[in-house]
């Protein structure tokens, strides 16, 4: 039977998804797990999600210092190798949190680390396989991770389906044994991401352009299209890093959730942080002339094709209507 | 400001379809594209822009093969002042704590106020940074798209949190950064830039120059271990139009039409 921890992740007093994906996730390292649920925060609000958390979980342990009154890295790294066994096996949610925290977390705790994982397929002989991708999702790997010594895992947000738990469980509190939490690196400001010209998440039908648009130039093709379509013109990421369109155009975890009808996927390889931006089931639309891109793997009904000449063809027979 | 830029060589996501080899248990690596690291440009832009405001030099590191140099001089070409190869059959097959701990060795023979890492790679880990830096004890931020020095003993760092909001942070010198795409616009390199550093000579060290025992790194002391690669199955796939390009844009248009997308 394995112990496994989970580091749950919240905000505003409620706990985020990834609390009901984690347990998919263990029973996939071991049917038989006993998990236990760690919170890190302060005040009222760590008190409601810890409570809450009771539902899903055996054993939930609290953390609670005002010095974690917001996830600082470096001061969470502290408060969970104090409360922590050096050989326990801890999984974290692969986000902006997660990957900022646990490399380091998997140094100080002398144990294995595995980022980003989309699957677990059990433990043999001490050692844990799981699946990853990489490359931009174009290929994934079976891993082996040695746990025998403790682990560090971060899973991919997502990737495992919720499920509702009935533990009627228990809070443990730890804070007391959190230690030092002085930190060189002091957490300052949120800086609010500006709306931009247009609101792309207000829209029904979204053109979404990516790296197969090549040039600035040609974002105008695009923009007669929406045009023609009544839609707005959205992005992935590599369109917004090379300035071609403003950061309130881009979908993704790091850009704007989007819940349209439909989304046109125009040249957009279909990385997961990008997908990770749409919500709602919409129908998708994939042209891409790379036939192995991963969007269409995900999308609705797929095109394989160059962007530049099928945006035209299409706007004209739109128009033409 | 002296600063050190740990960057890699990988396969070029843009340039390349993905094949397995015939044995199904690694990529078909002979006709691969390689480049630097997408996110290390960024980090090496970052570092040299540093560099033009308040003085200091700029090393690029790399852990690899001969072939790695490549990325190096194109670094170099960039305007990086120096690189150095860590290169030595005892470091194959490393996992992430491996490359850090290689990289540790390096780090802690020079004296560098700032190591830049890219976010991440073409394993999409994003593990060496944190890793580094919990091992050298020092302050660490990762998907870094700001940089603002202070003075001589403290940054100010932006982070991309999600929503595309920005976190910002005060962190004591020295640390290590994992620099996100976007934080600025890394320069052209010409065929020109990069024979002009064609010549300069870059050292190679091995585990014995960087003091580091050959059974911690490579794929003696790896916990994480790939077996093989797979062309993933995510979902069912979508369904593909084929034929004409007008037989694609009147099916296209009804489906569309069906599913709200068009009045």
């Amino acid at each position: 039977m394995t112990q496994i921890f989970v580091y749950v992740t919240h905000k505003a007093g409620v706990a985020d998804d990834i609390a009901s994906e984690y347990i998919a996730a263990t029973k996939k390292i071991d049917s038989a797990a006993t998990v236990t649920a760690v919170v890190t925060g302060s005040g009222s609000d760590l008190d409601k999600v810890a409570e809450s958390l009771t539902s899903k979980y055996g054993e939930v342990i609290k953390i609670s210092n005002e010095a974690l009154a917001y996830p600082n890295a470096e001061v969470i790294r502290k408060a969970l190798c104090n409360v922590l066994d050096k050989s326990a096996i801890l999984l974290a949610p692969h986000d902006t949190l997660g990957m900022d925290l646990c490399p380091g977390l998997s140094i100080k705790m002398d144990s294995a680390f595995a980022a980003d994982v989309v699957d677990f397929e059990g433990v043999d002989g001490g050692k844990l396989k799981l699946i990853r991708q990489e490359l931009g999702g174009a290929v994934s790997t079976h891993v082996t991770c040695d746990i025998s010594n403790g682990a560090v895992i971060t899973i991919r947000p997502g990737a495992f389906a919720p499920v509702d738990g009935a533990a009627g469980g228990k809070v443990t509190d730890k804070s007391a044994q959190a230690g030092d939490l002085s930190a060189k690196r002091r957490f300052l400001e949120v800086l609010q991401a500006e709306m931009g010209d247009v609101d792309i998440t207000k829209s029904d039908v979204l053109v979404s352009v990516g790296r197969g648009i090549q040039e600035q130039e040609n974002i105008a093709i695009a923009e007669e299209l929406a045009e023609a379509m009544g839609a707005v013109v959205s992005c992935s990421r590599p369109i917004v890093d090379a300035k071609w369109l403003e950061k309130s155009r881009q979908v993704g975890t790091s850009g704007k959730t989007v819940k349209p009808k439909v989304y046109m996927a125009m040249g957009i390889s279909g990385s997961f942080q990008h997908m990770g931006g749409i919500k709602g089931n919409p129908y998708i639309v994939a042209v891409n002339k790379n036939p192995k891109a991963p969007i269409f793997q995900v999308a609705d009904l797929g095109i394989v094709t160059d962007i530049l000449e099928f945006m035209p063809a299409l706007t004209e027979a739109i128009k033409s209507l | 400001m002296e600063i050190l830029v740990c960057v890699k060589r990988v396969p070029d996501t843009a340039e390349n379809e993905f094949q397995l080899n015939s044995a199904g248990n690694d990529l078909d690596r002979d006709d691969l594209v390689y480049s630097v690291n997408e996110w290390d440009n960024y980090a090496v832009e970052e570092a040299i822009q540093i560099v033009d405001n308040v003085g200091g030099n700029v090393t690029v590191v790399t852990v690899g093969d001969s072939e790695s140099e490549e990325v190096l001089r194109r670094e170099m070409a960039m305007g990086a002042n120096s690189g150095i190869l860590l290169s030595d059959d005892a470091f194959e097959g490393s996992d992430g704590k491996g490359i850090a701990t290689i990289l540790k060795g390096e780090v802690q023979k020079g004296k560098y106020d700032l190591i830049l890492t890219g976010a991440q790679a073409d394993a999409a880990a994003g593990q060496v940074g944190g890793m580094l830096a919990a091992m050298l004890d020092l302050p660490y931020a990762s998907l870094v798209n700001k940089i603002e020095i202070v003075n001589d003993t403290k940054i100010k760092v932006g982070r991309e949190i999600e929503g595309g909001n920005q976190e910002l942070n005060e962190i004591e010198l020295p640390c290590v950064l994992s620099i996100q795409t976007g934080i600025n616009e890394p320069r052209y390199v010409g065929i020109r830039g990069i024979r002009k550093v064609a010549q300069v000579e870059i050292p190679v060290k091995n585990a014995a120059a960087l003091g580091i025992d050959p059974s911690s790194v490579g794929e003696a002391g790896a916990k994480v271990n790939r077996v093989d690669y797979f062309v993933p199955v995510l979902g069912e796939g979508a369904e593909m139009l084929e034929g004409s390009t007008d037989e694609i844009i009147a099916q296209l248009i009804e489906r569309i039409k069906s599913k709200g997308g068009l009045a």
